[in-house]
C-alpha cells in the first residue's frame, strides 16, 4: 500500500544543508500496526510528514496505492490527506473554541459530505467520547483531547492512521488509555496504524518496530505485541 | 466544501471573537452610517430647495438692478435702478407671451440696514416690508385669505394701508381681527428710523419659507406709499424705485425669448448697450440650485469614501493579523484536508460576511441617525431623506470593501505551508 524507495529529505537551515533523510526504504501492507523509533533528530518526524503527504521528499518515489506523490499537485495532495491519510499529532492540534464533534466533522466538511455529524457522532463512539461530544477542547483533558484528534483522524475511513508522537504530552496512564484506543482500531477494525515515538513501552504495542538513526533505517524487525504486559512495561 | 459550509464556518470564526469582529466591523458601521446620514441630508436640502424655488409660482421670471463692478468686485444691488415706469413699459409692450407683471421693493431682512418693525399697541415684532402693485397677488400666485388686496387707487393715492402676512398677523392681533386696525410700521436702525401708521386691510394667505425668506413673514404695502415719504430712499427724479420685477410668463418654454425681448427693451429705456440689470428665471435658479447641491453631494461622496477606505484599511489589517494568529488553525485545516481554495474562501467570505454585516448595522445606524437628528430638528428645518439608491450603495459598497480588503489577507492564508502552519507558535 505504502512503498517508499530511495528517500531524501535535504532542508536548508541559513547556509546550511540538513540531510534529515539518506535513503530510505520502506514497505507498509495494509492491517499492519508499527511503530517507528529512533532518537531525536533521526527524521522520525520528517518521515512522517512524508508519509502524511504534508511534505514532499528531496529524491526517491513514494507511492501511495501506487501511485507516485511526486506527480502529485497540492491540490491532489490535499485530497489525498483529505481521503487515504489519518493524523494523530503530539500537541493534538485541535481547534480552540470548537466543540469535538465538530473538529471531528472537519475531514469530511472538506470533502463535502452530507450526514456529518451523524458519522463524527460514530466515531467519537469508537473512541469513547459519546458524553463529550459538544465539550470544547478547553473543557476536555489531555487524554480526551487525544481522543478527539484520533476520532479525527479515522473518521474518514483513511488507508493509514499516522500518528506523531501521539503520547508524548500525555502522563503514563493516559498514554496507555491512548494507545489501548490505537490497538482495538488495529485488532478489531483492521486499520493500518504507523506512528513515531521513542518510549519503549509505547512502541511494545506494535507488530513492527522500525529504527532510525541519522535518516537511516538501521533496523526493522518484527515485534510480539506486548499487550498482556503492558501494566508491567508501564509499571517499570 | 459546498458555498453554505464556507458561510458557515466563516460565521463560525465571526461569532467565537465577537469583539473583535465588532472593532473589526466599526469602521464599516460609521463609515455606511455617514453615507446614509449625509446623503439623507443632502437629498433632503435638495428636495426642499427645489420645492421652494417651485413655491415662489409657475413661470416666472425675475428682473434685478444690475451690479456695478468696482475693481473687478460686482456690489450686490448697487446698480443704476429699476422702476416702476420700466415694469409699465414692459406691460405697454404687450408681449404675447407675458401673463402678468408685478414690481416690488422691500426692506428689512434680510436686508440688514433697512430693519423693519411692525408695532401695534405693545406688540412689537420685526419683519419684512414689500411694497408692491396689485398684480402681485395674481403673478407671484399668493393670494388675500380675508380684506382685500392693494388696489390700483392705493398705488395712486400712495394710500397708508398694508397687508399682513399670517406670522405678522399671528404675532400683532392673535385671534383679534386685525383688519380696520392701525398698525405703525418702522424701518431703520433704532437711532435713525422713520415710520408711518397703516391701516390694515387684509391678510394673506399661509404660503411658508421661500428661496431665502418666510413669505409669511412680511409686511405689504402700496409700492409708492413709503419711498415717497422718506426722503433717503426717494428717487430724486420723482420715479419709484424698485429691486425686483416679477413677469409670469404663458409658458415655460418662452423663456429665452422673452429674456431677448425684454432685455433689449430696458437696455433702449437705460440707454445702455450693455445691460444695467439681470434677468433670472425660475429655471435658472433650480439650475443653480442644483449645481449647488452637486458639489455638496461631491463633497458628501468624498467624505463617505475617505471614510470607507479607511474601514477598509481597518479589516485588511484585522484580516492579516488574524491570519498570522490563526496559522495553527490553517494548518491543521490543511493536514486534514483543506485545499488552498478552501482557505482562501474561508477568510474572504469571513472578510466580505463582516464588511456585510458592518454595512447592514451602518444603514441601520444611518437611518436612527436621521430620525434622531429630525426629531430634535438638529441642523434646523432640514428634512431627512433616506433613499434606496445611497442604501443599496453603501451595502454594495461596504461588499466590495471586504472583498478587496480580504483578498490580499485570503491569499497569504491559502499559500501557507501546512508543516510551516502547524509548527507554529
Amino acid at each position: 500500500m505504502i512503498r517508499l524507495h530511495g528517500v531524501t529529505k535535504v532542508y536548508r537551515m541559513g547556509l546550511q544543508r540538513v540531510h534529515a533523510l539518506q535513503g530510505i526504504d520502506l514497505e507498509i501492507a495494509a492491517g499492519e500496526f508499527l511503530a517507528i523509533m529512533g532518537p531525536s533528530g533521526s527524521g522520525k518526524s520528517t518521515l512522517m510528514n512524508i508519509i502524511g503527504c504534508l511534505d514532499r521528499p528531496t529524491a526517491g518515489t513514494f507511492e501511495l496505492d501506487g501511485r507516485d506523490i511526486q506527480q502529485l499537485n497540492d491540490n491532489q495532495l490535499a485530497i489525498l490527506r483529505n481521503r487515504r491519510l489519518g493524523f494523530v499529532f503530539q500537541s493534538f492540534n485541535l481547534l480552540p473554541r470548537m466543540s469535538a464533534i465538530d473538529q471531528v466533522a472537519l475531514p469530511l466538511l472538506y470533502r463535502g459530505a452530507i450526514n456529518r455529524r451523524k458519522v463524527a457522532a460514530a466515531a467519537l463512539k469508537l473512541v469513547g467520547l459519546s458524553d463529550r461530544a459538544h465539550h470544547k477542547p478547553t473543557q476536555l483533558s489531555g487524554g480526551q483531547q487525544q481522543r478527539v484528534a484520533i476520532a479525527r483522524a479515522l473518521v474518514g475511513r483513511p488507508a493509514i492512521i499516522l500518528a506523531d508522537e501521539p503520547t508524548g504530552a500525555l502522563d503514563t496512564k493516559t498514554s496507555m488509555d491512548v494507545m489501548e484506543v490505537f490497538r482495538k482500531l488495529n485488532e478489531e477494525f483492521g486499520m493500518t496504524i504507523a506512528f513515531v515515538t521513542h518510549e519503549a513501552d509505547v512502541a511494545a504495542y506494535t507488530r513492527r518496530i522500525v529504527l532510525l538513526r541519522d535518516g537511516r533505517v538501521v533496523s526493522d524487525e518484527p515485534n510480539t505485541p506486548s499487550y498482556k504486559i503492558a501494566s508491567e512495561a508501564s509499571g517499570a | 466544501m459546498t458555498l453554505a459550509d464556507v458561510f458557515l464556518t466563516a460565521l463560525a470564526s465571526m461569532t467565537s471573537n465577537v469583539l473583535r469582529t465588532l472593532l473589526t466591523m466599526l469602521g464599516i458601521i460609521i463609515g455606511i452610517g455617514a453615507v446614509i446620514t449625509l446623503t439623507a441630508a443632502s437629498e433632503g436640502a435638495q428636495q426642499g430647495v427645489g420645492e421652494r424655488i417651485r413655491g415662489l409660482g409657475s413661470n416666472l421670471m425675475f428682473i434685478r438692478p444690475g451690479a456695478v463692478e468696482q475693481g473687478g468686485i460686482q456690489l450686490p444691488g448697487s446698480g443704476p435702478g429699476l422702476f416702476l415706469e420700466d415694469a409699465r413699459a414692459i406691460e405697454a409692450a404687450q408681449f404675447p407671451y407675458i401673463e402678468g407683471v408685478a414690481s416690488q421693493a422691500t426692506a428689512g431682512e434680510p436686508d440688514p440696514i433697512l430693519l423693519t418693525q411692525a408695532i401695534y399697541l405693545g406688540q412689537n415684532t420685526s419683519t419684512s416690508l414689500l411694497g408692491t402693485e396689485p398684480s402681485y397677488q395674481f403673478v407671484r400666485d399668493f393670494y388675500v385669505e380675508s380684506g382685500r388686496f392693494i388696489s390700483e387707487d392705493d398705488i395712486t393715492k400712495k394710500a397708508l394701508v398694508t397687508v399682513l402676512g399670517a406670522d405678522v398677523r399671528e404675532e400683532l392681533f392673535g385671534s383679534d381681527d386685525p383688519i380696520g386696525k392701525n398698525v405703525r410700521i418702522v424701518i431703520g436702525p433704532a437711532n435713525f428710523n422713520v415710520g408711518f401708521n397703516f391701516t390694515v386691510i387684509g391678510v394673506m394667505e399661509t404660503k411658508g419659507a421661500s428661496a431665502a425668506t418666510n413669505q409669511d413673514d412680511v409686511v405689504i404695502v402700496p409700492l409708492p406709499s413709503f419711498q415717497a415719504r422718506v426722503p433717503f430712499i426717494r428717487d430724486p427724479r420723482g420715479r419709484t424705485n424698485v429691486n425686483q420685477i416679477n413677469i409670469k410668463l404663458t409658458d415655460r418654454s418662452k423663456s429665452e425669448e422673452a429674456k431677448d425681448d425684454i432685455s433689449a427693451l430696458l437696455r433702449q429705456r437705460h440707454s445702455v448697450s450693455e445691460n444695467d440689470f439681470r434677468i433670472q428665471t425660475q429655471t435658472d435658479l433650480l439650475d443653480t440650485a442644483t449645481e449647488v447641491e452637486r458639489s455638496l453631494q461631491v463633497l458628501v461622496v468624498s467624505i463617505a469614501l475617505i471614510s470607507l477606505i479607511v474601514g477598509g484599511i481597518g479589516i485588511m489589517n484585522i484580516m492579516l493579523v488574524s491570519v498570522t494568529e490563526r496559522t495553527r488553525e490553517i494548518g491543521i485545516r490543511k493536514a486534514v484536508g483543506a485545499k488552498r481554495i478552501d482557505i482562501l474562501w474561508q477568510f474572504l467570505i469571513e472578510s466580505f460576511m463582516v464588511t456585510m454585516l458592518g454595512g447592514t448595522l451602518g444603514v441601520i445606524a444611518g437611518i436612527g441617525a436621521t430620525e434622531i437628528a429630525q426629531r430634535f430638528a438638529i441642523g434646523g428645518d432640514t428634512t431627512y431623506v433616506v433613499t434606496p439608491l445611497w442604501v443599496l450603495v453603501g451595502l454594495v459598497v461596504a461588499g466590495i470593501t471586504g472583498i478587496i480588503a480580504g483578498v490580499y489577507p485570503a491569499w497569504r492564508a491559502s499559500r501557507l505551508d501546512p508543516i510551516e502552519a502547524l509548527r507554529h507558535e
